[in-house]
């Protein structure tokens, strides 16, 4: 009989168990634990990347003095001077004139040196090498060689120019060529890594794609169109979405170029918020301009994973 | 004058050692002939070279009676299908099926028709609008053949098309891909290293080993007159068992383990005093009687297969297994008698591996079936 007695209780036991009550224990375990995991993103976010968007968001509100202390609260009234400013205008205009100058371009550039550079041919690893260099140039180290190409008078290019009889031009100080400049220097500098991205998309394409196409018969041209671009499409869509971003970020090249000048002609809004907050430290304005780039590159993204998520193939 | 003929064929990478060696072959039109080999005896290079994918380092290859070594893939009026089915993943199944058509600018009606035909056949209708990543591997499959159907290249090249299905849709494609071949009089030229899907496919086989043909026949031929140890070994499940075996005293010793008397007649003088290898089919060692030659042996495995049965047992340090018909209810570790008789063996050179005397028993069984 003693030894009945325990069966029964641990039966009894078994039918008290809270189902519920166990499963809602074991969420929580789990969250926590995911929670771990994601914690020094989080800090690290935090501190560097949502602390500062708020901050600035705070900013935009305010009039500042030099140290950046918030002084008088004005409400939207950084915005509509901005929006009324003729200086901010020409800073947009340049800016939307420099992606559409950049972005193509890039692209273009560097999907025929890759389209090219995956051909399977003798020492094709030295071309590939010297059509990836850009990349390891730092923005300084490319803006002063590029400086000393537009150089007016010992420049490369004015020299060639004098071969052929042209006059000189004046590169980084005429107002119709400076933004041009800089976006042949900023296409010469992104070709790189838009260039490397762009090689490694083609590389993963299945070669039994061409093989097949090659037995059905179809030429070079119909090839790239028909099998290359679609299998490139998720990188391609990478590619354009970074370059853009980056197109609207430039500084560096700007800074040691042309200073935002001629006749505020190179000057970018980044460029614009820099001279803004550390010329004029009005940090309330610059606060204002940095929110509005923000707002144009998350539309200009929103839209394009719109009209991408149709057009992009995903394997 | 075969439809396809290789002549000295060979193959080498960067110069060095060669891949293929010397390959003579002919296939005749219309044939289902299937190159069978061990990964990396160069079956697939081998099919490449003949689909214009690979150079061709030596030797002369015609189709249809002209050289065609200079020739671009899209020249030599061929299909192919890929292991991996090498369908376009971004195009749906019809414009997958269109696209060598397309490609070369066929006639919209032409492609029209020609789709609907081969749909029908290929029982493809109902899935022309989806994207391969919806279909399941069988019908992926189907769209690849498809696309060699759709061609009406009178050659069609396989390399591996089945590897990627599982067993059971494997045994229903291999009828599929027969039938269809038969029924469009297509001259099919097939790359396995299963060995199933050669011995069911085939018309004829080629066996390669490292890039050097073993033997080339009907399967039946493959199957009882292995021309070398290693086609004895690779056509056949369960594999041949084989055994070092010497003469002496009108008595067979085969791992100096068995012992078999048999009368000198039975073997030609050509075998004796010679170093040999024994070789002999799992089916050619029923369980024995009384009245037969036995040896006992004891069993170290036992496998049941429904109407079948294996054992296994060591002879030497060789392990055999025998097949018997039925169901055997026996244990590992009893001793059963089991008919071994010289009439059933084939005799391989112990030193070249090259076949000697292939088994009298299955001649007779031939003739029987005749």
């Amino acid at each position: 009989m003693s030894m009945s007695n325990p069966m029964i209780e641990s039966s009894q036991e078994f039918h008290e168990i809270n189902y519920e009550n166990v499963k809602k224990k074991q969420r929580a375990k789990t969250f926590t634990k995911g929670m771990v995991f994601l914690l020094p993103s989080i800090v690290l976010f935090g501190t560097f990347l949502f602390y500062p968007l708020f901050k600035t968001m705070y900013l935009s509100f305010f009039l500042t003095n030099a140290r950046g202390e918030t002084t008088v609260y004005v409400g939207l009234q950084n915005y509509i001077e901005m929006f009324t400013s003729p200086i901010f205008h020409q800073s947009m205009k340049s800016t939307f004139l420099f992606v559409l100058y950049t972005v193509p371009t890039t692209i273009i550039i560097a999907l025929s040196l890759a389209v090219i550079a995956n051909e399977k041919l003798k020492g094709i690893g030295f071309f590939r090498t010297i059509f990836s260099s850009t990349m390891g140039i730092s923005v300084a180290a490319a803006s002063v060689f590029w400086l000393y190409m537009f150089h007016p008078s010992i420049g490369f290019l004015n020299r060639i120019l004098e071969l052929f009889g042209v006059e000189s031009i004046g590169w980084l100080t005429d107002p119709k060529w400076a933004l041009l400049a800089v976006a042949v220097t900023t296409i010469w500098m992104n070709l790189g890594f838009t260039f490397l991205v762009l090689l490694g998309g083609l590389q993963s394409i299945d070669s039994y794609l061409y093989e097949s196409a090659d037995i059905d018969g179809a030429g070079y041209f119909y090839k790239l169109r028909r099998i290359t671009i679609p299998m490139l499409s998720p990188t391609l869509f990478f590619v354009i979405t970074v370059t853009i971003i980056n197109a609207f970020q430039t500084f560096g090249q700007i800074d040691i170029l042309t200073q935002g000048g001629p006749q505020n002609s190179t000057n970018l809004i980044v460029y614009s918020i820099y001279r803004e907050a550390f010329s004029n430290y009005q940090f309330g304005t610059a606060s204002a301009q940095a929110i509005v780039l923000f707002t144009i590159i998350l539309i200009m993204t929103i839209i394009q994973f719109k009209i991408g998520e149709r057009k992009v193939h995903y394997q | 004058m075969g439809y396809i003929e290789l002549m000295d064929i060979s193959k080498s990478y960067n110069k060095q050692s060669n891949v293929l060696n010397g390959i003579d072959l002919q296939i005749e039109e219309g044939e289902f002939f299937v190159l069978v080999g061990p990964s990396g005896s160069g079956k697939s290079t081998l099919l490449r070279m003949i689909a214009g994918l690979e150079e061709i380092s030596g030797g002369t290859l015609k189709i249809n009676e002209k050289v065609v070594n200079h020739l671009p893939p899209k020249d030599r009026n061929l299909s192919m299908v890929f292991q991996n089915y090498a369908l376009y993943p971004h195009l749906t199944v019809e414009q997958n099926i269109l696209f060598g058509l397309h490609a070369k600018k066929v006639d919209k009606q032409v492609q029209k028709k020609r789709l609907e035909e081969t749909a029908k056949m290929m029982g493809l209708s109902e899935l022309l609008n989806r994207k391969p990543r919806e279909l399941s591997g069988g019908q992926r499959q189907r769209v690849a053949l498809a696309r060699a159907v759709v061609s009406e290249a009178p050659l069609c090249l396989m390399d591996e098309p089945l590897s990627n299905l599982d067993a059971k849709l494997r045994a229903n494609m291999r009828i599929e891909i027969r039938r269809l071949q038969k029924k469009l009089g297509l001259t099919m030229v097939y790359v396995t290293h299963d060995q199933v899907e050669a011995m069911t496919m085939g018309d004829r086989i080629m066996v390669l080993n490292d890039g050097i043909i073993q033997q080339v026949g009907e399967p039946i031929e493959l199957y009882n007159k292995p021309a070398n140890l290693f086609v004895a070994t690779f056509i056949g499940s369960p594999k041949m068992n084989l055994g070092k075996a010497k003469i002496k005293n009108d008595q067979l010793i085969i791992e100096d383990a068995l012992t078999i008397p048999f009368e000198k007649m039975d073997v030609p003088e050509s075998i004796q005093n010679r170093k040999l290898v024994i070789g002999l089919r799992a089916e050619h060692m029923p369980h024995g009687n009384e009245t037969q030659q036995v040896q006992h042996v004891e069993i170290v495995n036992v496998e049941h297969l429904g109407n079948e049965t294996l054992v296994s047992f060591e002879i030497g340090t060789e392990l055999w297994t025998a097949k018997w018909l039925g169901q055997w209810l026996i244990q590992v570790g009893d001793r059963v008698p089991v008919h071994i008789s010289v009439e059933n063996m084939c005799f391989f050179d112990a030193e070249t591996g090259d076949l000697i005397k292939a088994a009298a028993f299955t001649r007779k069984q031939e003739v029987v079936l005749r």
